[in-house]
C-alpha cells in the first residue's frame, strides 16, 4: 500500500516540472511529421494569413506613399459611401439572387438527371452521355466566354444567324441587360449540372436494391418508386448540400461572370456581383479602399453564414458537420 | 475518430457504384450470375419513365456538346462566309485559313504553350509532394498537432482577406507583380485538395503504419515507401485537379502578370485574343497582315481550339479520377 502511495506521490511530484517538457517532447517525437507539414503551413501563412491585416485599408483613406497603416484613418466612411450610393445593396442583391437561382435550379436538375441516369441500362450509352455531360466542367472558363461570343455577338453570332434565316430581326444581346440573368443561369447550368449530378447518382446507387424489389412486389409503379423510395433517400444528401451552398451564398463565381459580361457597363445593373465589382475597382480604377471595404463586408457576412449553416447541419447530423 | 469514418464511407460508396452498376447492367442484359436478381416485370410506367429518361439524357448530352461543335466548325470556316451569314453548326466554306495564320507565326502560341506546360508539370509535381506530405501527417492519428494544423489550414476557407489586401501584399510587398511566381506559387495547393488527400489516405490500412513503426522505420520512410505506393488513385485525382488548375489558369495571370510578360499562360493568352483587338493582331505578328485582311472571327475560334485541344483529348483517360474527386471530396469539402 505504502509502496503504491509512494509511487503515485512520486508521479504526482514529478508531473509539474514534467509538463513543461511534455510539449517539447511531443515536438521532438513527431518532428518528422511536423516537418512534413511545414511547407503547407508556410504557404498558408504567406498567401492567406499575411494579407489579413491589410483589411485595415477598409477604414483608411489609403494611398501608396503612406502605406496601409500610415494612411489617414477615416472610420466607417468607406462603408457609408458604399451604402449611400446603393452599390453595396446592388452587389449583395445580385450575388445572392444569382446564387439562389443556381442552387435551386441546379439541385432540381441534378436530382432529375441522376434519377434518369439511374434508368439508363445501356452501358455504353451511359458512359458516353456522362462523359459529354462532364466535359463543360472540365474546360477553362475563358472558353466559355468564347462560346458566348460565338453564339451571341451581334454581327456574326450563331443565334442572330438563326434569327435572320427565319426572317427575324437580329437582337443586340450585349446591350440588353434583361437577357443576361437568363443567359448566365443557363450557362452555369450547362457547365455544372452534369458534374453535380454525380453526388446524387452515387446516393441513388447506395440505396438498398431490396427496397426496389419489395416495392415492385407490392405493385408500385415507376412514379411511386421515385416518390416513395428515391426522393426520400436523397433527402439527407440534398439538405446537407443545400445548407453548405447556402453558407457560400455570398461568394460569386467570378470567372463565369467576368468572361460572359466583362467590362460591359450597360449590363452592370443586372450582372454585377461582388467579385466582378472588386476586380474592376482594383484593375481599372486602382481603388483599394472601396474594394477592401466590400471584400471585408463579404468575408464577415460569408463567415457568419457558414457558421450558421454548419451549426444547423451539426444539429441534424453531427457526422456531416464540417467542424 | 468519427470524422475518419466519413472518408471510408465515401470511398466505399465509390466502390459500390461500380459493383451496383455492373449488377444492374448484367441483371438487365444477358448476364447470368449464380444469384440472379429477381426479374422484375416492367409495367407501363416503367417503360414510360425509361423512354423519357433516354430521350432527356440524350437531349441534355447534345445540349452540352453543341457549343464545342460550334467552336470547332467556326474555326474551319472562311471569314468571308461568316461575315455574310454568321456562325453555324457546320463549317461554312471549309478552310484551314485561320489555323494557317496561327502557325505562320507560331512564336506567341509556342511560347504560351511552353509557359503553361512548364507550370503545369512542375506545379503538379511540387504541389502533389507537399499536399501528400501534409495529408499524410494530418491522417496520422498519433500526430499530436493534427487538429491544430488542420484548423489552421481549414480556417483560410472560412475567413479570408479580400482580393484587394491580398493583391497589395503579393504584388507590392512581396514584389511579385510581373513574375510568373505570383501565379505558380498561388496555385500549388488549396485547403480542399489537402482535405481530399487526407480523406483518401484513410483507404490506406493503419496497420501499415504500425507495422512500419514496429520494424523501426522513420515516419518519412513509412510515408514514402509504404503509404505512398498505395495512394495511386488519390495521387491521380489530386494531381488531375492541380494540373487542371494550372492549365485553365487565366485569373491570377490577369491580376499579376497583365502585359508585363512576353509569353502569357495559354488561357490568359486566349482571353486577350478574345477581348482585345490588339492581342489578336499581335498573336499573328510577324506574318505582316493588315487589319482588314485579318480573319478575326475565325481566328478567335481557331485560337480557342488550339488552346483547349490537348486537355480535351486527355479527358477520356482521366475522367474516372475526375469523378472520384467529387464522390470522395463532396462529403466533406
Amino acid at each position: 500500500m505504502t509502496g503504491i502511495d509512494a509511487a503515485t506521490e512520486k508521479v504526482a511530484r514529478v508531473k509539474p516540472p514534467h509538463r513543461k517538457g511534455r510539449a517539447w517532447r511531443q515536438i521532438r517525437d513527431s518532428r518528422v511529421l511536423l516537418l512534413m507539414c511545414v511547407p503547407a503551413v508556410i504557404f498558408f501563412l504567406v498567401f492567406s494569413y499575411a494579407p489579413l491585416p491589410g483589411s485595415w485599408i477598409a477604414f483608411t483613406n489609403f494611398n501608396y506613399r503612406d502605406g496601409i497603416f500610415g494612411s489617414p484613418f477615416v472610420g466607417f466612411k468607406n462603408f457609408e459611401f458604399l451604402i449611400k450610393s446603393g452599390q453595396l445593396w446592388l452587389l449583395t442583391r445580385n450575388t445572392i439572387l444569382y446564387n439562389l437561382a443556381f442552387i435551386v435550379l441546379g439541385n432540381i436538375l441534378q436530382i432529375a438527371l441522376a434519377i434518369m441516369l439511374n434508368e439508363i441500362r445501356m452501358k455504353y450509352f451511359k458512359k458516353i452521355t456522362q462523359a459529354v455531360m462532364f466535359l463543360p466542367y472540365f474546360i477553362s472558363v475563358v472558353l466559355v466566354g468564347v462560346i458566348a461570343f460565338n453564339l451571341l455577338n451581334y454581327d456574326t453570332g450563331a443565334l442572330n444567324a438563326l434569327i435572320e434565316q427565319t426572317g427575324g430581326d437580329p437582337i443586340k444581346i450585349y446591350s440588353t441587360a434583361g437577357a443576361w440573368p437568363i443567359i448566365i443561369i443557363l450557362v452555369h447550368l450547362w457547365q455544372s449540372t452534369g458534374y453535380g449530378s454525380i453526388v446524387y447518382f452515387a446516393a441513388i446507387m447506395g440505396i438498398d436494391r431490396g427496397l426496389f424489389e419489395a416495392a415492385a412486389i407490392d405493385g408500385a409503379n415507376a412514379w411511386q418508386r421515385i416518390r416513395y423510395i428515391i426522393l426520400p433517400s436523397l433527402k439527407p444528401t440534398f439538405i446537407i448540400l443545400l445548407l453548405f451552398s447556402l453558407g457560400g451564398i455570398m461568394r460569386g463565381n467570378f470567372g463565369l461572370f467576368w468572361n460572359l459580361v466583362g467590362n460591359n457597363a450597360a449590363l452592370f445593373q443586372a450582372t454585377d456581383i461582388i467579385e466582378t465589382s472588386v476586380y474592376r475597382m482594383i484593375l481599372a480604377q486602382n481603388n483599394f479602399t472601396s474594394s477592401t471595404a466590400v471584400g471585408l463586408y463579404q468575408s464577415l457576412f460569408g463567415f457568419a453564414l457558414v457558421m450558421l449553416a454548419n451549426g444547423i447541419v451539426r444539429r441534424i447530423n453531427k457526422d456531416y458537420a464540417l467542424f | 475518430m468519427h470524422s475518419s469514418d466519413v472518408g471510408i464511407r465515401a470511398t466505399d460508396k465509390t466502390a459500390r457504384i461500380v459493383t451496383v452498376t455492373e449488377l444492374v447492367t448484367t441483371a438487365d442484359g444477358k448476364g447470368r450470375r449464380n444469384n440472379p436478381p429477381r426479374r422484375i416485370k416492367l409495367d407501363r410506367s416503367d417503360w414510360t419513365l425509361r423512354t423519357i429518361s433516354y430521350i432527356t439524357v440524350s437531349l441534355f448530352a447534345l445540349f452540352c456538346a453543341l457549343p464545342f461543335v460550334l467552336i470547332l466548325s467556326a474555326s474551319f470556316s472562311s471569314e468571308s462566309e461568316i461575315m455574310k451569314t454568321g456562325f453555324g453548326l457546320l463549317p461554312k466554306g471549309f478552310t484551314f485559313e485561320a489555323y494557317s495564320y496561327i502557325f505562320k507565326a507560331p512564336r506567341q502560341i509556342i511560347g504560351s504553350y511552353a509557359v503553361t506546360i512548364l507550370m503545369t508539370v512542375f506545379g503538379t509535381a511540387i504541389g502533389l509532394l507537399v499536399i501528400s506530405m501534409t495529408g499524410y501527417a494530418l491522417f496520422r492519428q498519433d500526430f499530436p498537432f493534427r487538429n491544430g494544423i488542420s484548423f489552421f489550414i481549414y480556417f483560410t476557407t472560412l475567413f479570408s482577406a479580400g482580393l484587394a489586401p491580398t493583391y497589395l501584399w503579393i504584388a507590392r510587398d512581396l514584389g511579385l507583380r510581373g513574375s510568373y511566381l505570383a501565379v505558380f506559387l498561388q496555385l500549388l495547393m488549396t485547403p480542399w485538395l489537402i482535405i481530399l488527400m487526407k480523406n483518401f489516405m484513410r483507404t490506406v490500412p493503419y496497420e501499415i503504419v504500425e507495422s512500419g513503426k514496429v520494424d523501426g522505420a522513420g515516419d518519412f520512410r513509412i510515408f514514402w515507401q509504404l503509404s505512398l505506393p498505395m495512394m495511386k488513385p488519390a495521387l491521380a485525382t489530386v494531381g488531375l485537379f492541380l494540373a487542371l488548375g494550372y492549365w485553365n489558369e487565366w485569373y491570377l495571370s490577369s491580376l499579376y502578370l497583365g502585359s508585363t510578360v512576353e509569353f502569357k499562360p495559354l488561357q490568359y493568352h486566349l482571353y486577350n485574343i478574345i477581348n482585345t483587338a490588339n492581342a489578336l493582331k499581335n498573336s499573328v505578328a510577324g506574318s505582316n497582315v493588315s487589319w482588314t485582311e485579318l480573319p478575326s472571327n475565325t481566328l478567335k475560334m481557331a485560337s480557342a481550339v488550339v488552346a483547349t485541344g490537348p486537355i480535351v483529348l486527355l479527358y477520356p483517360f482521366v475522367q474516372k479520377y475526375f469523378v472520384s474527386g467529387i464522390t470522395v471530396g463532396a462529403v466533406k469539402g
